[in-house]
């Protein structure tokens, strides 16, 4: 479970440049629940995961998860407890690296690496098994380097190795955004099974409201830093997004200018 | 021609330089961190070598100890740019520079001539061999081991995470791999290696002086770069073989330059001519690409 407490931040303080990102975002996410995120350009969406990854260190407020005070622990202490897929398929994975060598580095995630071999035979079972649930051909290919696959290949991938080994929470930004639909559409299939497989706590951060009530069990919608509104259960079955659209005007008395939005 | 003591001094400091091409290979390469401390490390290794020496240590804990100096100045290097957040380049240079006083405190004057001290070599000149085939022996068991060493090293747990500090930092910390301290022990590892090869350079020139480590990194760059135009670094022990190769292969080819009469260079120019090969080396491979580029867009 997830629980964020007025969480604030302002990039450039002080600056011309000065941008508060955060204003008091307070979130609590449940274990096993799947929410989904939504939000203009600038409402806080990433900058809200990257807090809780710990690449960015909040300026007040407190993240708890599973019980753990991490408000201030840097990324790799928190790695343990997060498993992360981020939106450019290049950046869950080492190109340089063979598909072995990189599911090596995943099922060690947040323990400690000692000298012994880093690809061990043990592994190997488990790794054909899981990327055989790709239907990708990928469990014949393990020694091949990761920048010989497609981006959604190398997307699917990074999807399991941040399966491969327990965590509190996985953090998805935008992980289908940058993959052309027919590939997007497989990769968020391959997302729910895993999700639903292993009951994650999950946030999914997404540019397209249809896909925000598609899948997941919640959906929150971020504006300025704070979150503006939070559907679930019976509110949210047979929401559509004019209704997304039209809930955001009542709550803000506004009107949303951003088309990425509506088209997505 | 190159005579047979020119050819087996060539391959003598390829082998040395060898070491030194791993230590490059590891900042450059695996950690994608730009590091000139190596100019200063190589003199330092060599400095506590001969300082250690002189004063009676047996010759192999003095290079070992010129092991950990070099680490130590790479440590410092990388603490500079991880805690403190100065640029890699510049956190290099600055211990580069502070290296230059340091080893004259350490040396006390400019140079330490060895001759007639008990080195690492000592030993295996009451074996059946030349004089001058000696040093290529143990340099060749010494880089054979530094060789299997690091890439077992690379193979294990810390080393894998090394490299994804290296390739792909954002990742690495995501994987809970606590990039700053990689690149800590990377760097200190790399320049272990740089001064172990300023260790066995002063014991087999029978000298250490202050100024010997100027040019070390271009040279190490050349041979690195060198040997990845010769054996395709598919592997990380293919790298590894072609930067003692391509370290081989520099200094052989300096030997003939240099031995070339028609040329007319003389050694004083070392440093220029690696500097020309160096930036030939990393040019050519970019000119070829846009000359065949520039072939096939005709013919469409």
């Amino acid at each position: 479970m997830i629980s964020a407490t007025d969480l604030r931040l302002t990039f450039g303080q002080g600056t011309p440049l000065e941008n508060p990102a955060l204003q008091g975002m307070s979130l609590t996410v449940n274990q096993g629940e799947f929410v989904t995120v939504i939000g203009s350009n600038g409402a806080g969406k990433s900058t809200f995961l990257n807090a809780l990854a710990g690449e960015v260190i909040v300026d007040s407020g407190t993240i708890i998860v599973d019980n753990v005070n991490v408000t201030r622990l840097p990324t790799h202490r928190r790695a343990k407890r997060v498993a992360r897929v981020f939106q450019d398929p290049l950046a869950g994975t080492c190109e340089g690296l063979s598909i072995e060598e990189n599911l090596s580095l995943a099922i060690k995630r947040g323990q400690r690496r000692g000298l012994g071999s880093a690809v061990k035979k043990q592994y190997m079972e488990q790794f054909r098994d899981s990327l055989s649930s790709l239907n990708l051909g990928l469990e014949n290919r393990l020694g091949d380097k990761m920048g010989l696959l497609s981006g959604g290949q190398r997307q699917a991938v990074s999807l399991l190795m941040a399966s491969l080994t327990p965590s509190s929470i996985l953090l998805l930004d935008e992980h289908t955004a940058a993959l052309d639909p027919k590939t997007a559409t497989f990769v968020l299939e391959l997302t729910t099974k895993i999700i639903e497989e292993q009951k994650l706590t999950t946030l999914m951060v997404t540019h397209s409201m249809k896909q925000a009530l598609e899948v997941g069990s919640r959906t929150v919608m971020l504006h300025q830093g704070q979150v503006v509104f939070d559907i679930h259960g019976k509110d949210r079955e047979g929401l559509e997004v004019k209704d997304l659209l039209e809930l955001f005007e009542q709550q803000r008395g506004l009107s949303v200018d951003d088309d990425s939005l509506l088209l997505g | 021609m190159l005579s047979e003591i020119a050819f087996y001094g060539a391959i003598e400091t390829g082998l040395i330089y060898g070491l030194v091409a791993f230590g490059i290979f590891l900042s450059f390469r695996v950690l994608n961190f730009p590091d000139l401390t190596v100019d200063g490390s190589f003199p330092l290794g060599a400095a506590v070598a001969a300082v250690l020496i002189m004063e009676g240590w047996d010759p192999w804990i003095a290079t070992g100890c010129a092991v950990l100096a070099g680490m130590a100045a790479g440590a410092v290097t990388a603490i500079l740019n991880v805690k403190l957040n100065i640029l890699n380049l510049l956190a290099s240079i600055l211990t580069m520079t502070a290296l230059y006083s340091v080893n004259l405190r350490i040396m006390g004057r400019p140079n330490i001539a060895l001759l007639g001290e008990e080195t690492v070599l000592t030993p295996w000149y009451s074996l059946d061999l030349a004089y001058h085939q000696v040093p290529v022996l143990l340099f060749i068991i010494v880089i054979f081991v530094s060789l299997i060493l690091l890439w077992r090293f690379m193979k294990s747990e810390t080393g894998l995470a090394m490299r994804a500090t290296g390739a792909n930092p954002r990742m690495a910390r995501a994987q809970g791999i606590a990039t700053g301290a990689m690149i800590i022990l990377g760097v200190a590892i790399s320049n272990g290696l740089v001064g172990l090869a300023g260790a066995l350079f002063a014991q087999s020139q029978g000298a250490a002086d202050v100024t010997m480590g100027v040019g070390v990194i271009v040279i190490g760059l050349a041979s690195l770069i060198g040997g990845e135009a010769v054996v395709t670094p598919a592997t990380v022990l293919r790298a590894l073989i072609g930067c003692v190769v391509g370290a081989i292969i520099y200094r052989l080819a300096i030997g003939f330059a240099l031995n070339a009469d028609i040329l007319g260079l003389k050694a004083q120019d070392l440093n220029l001519i690696t500097a020309v090969l160096v930036t030939l080396a990393i040019v050519l491979p970019g000119v070829r690409n846009t000359v065949t580029h520039k072939l096939t867009r005709k013919k469409a």
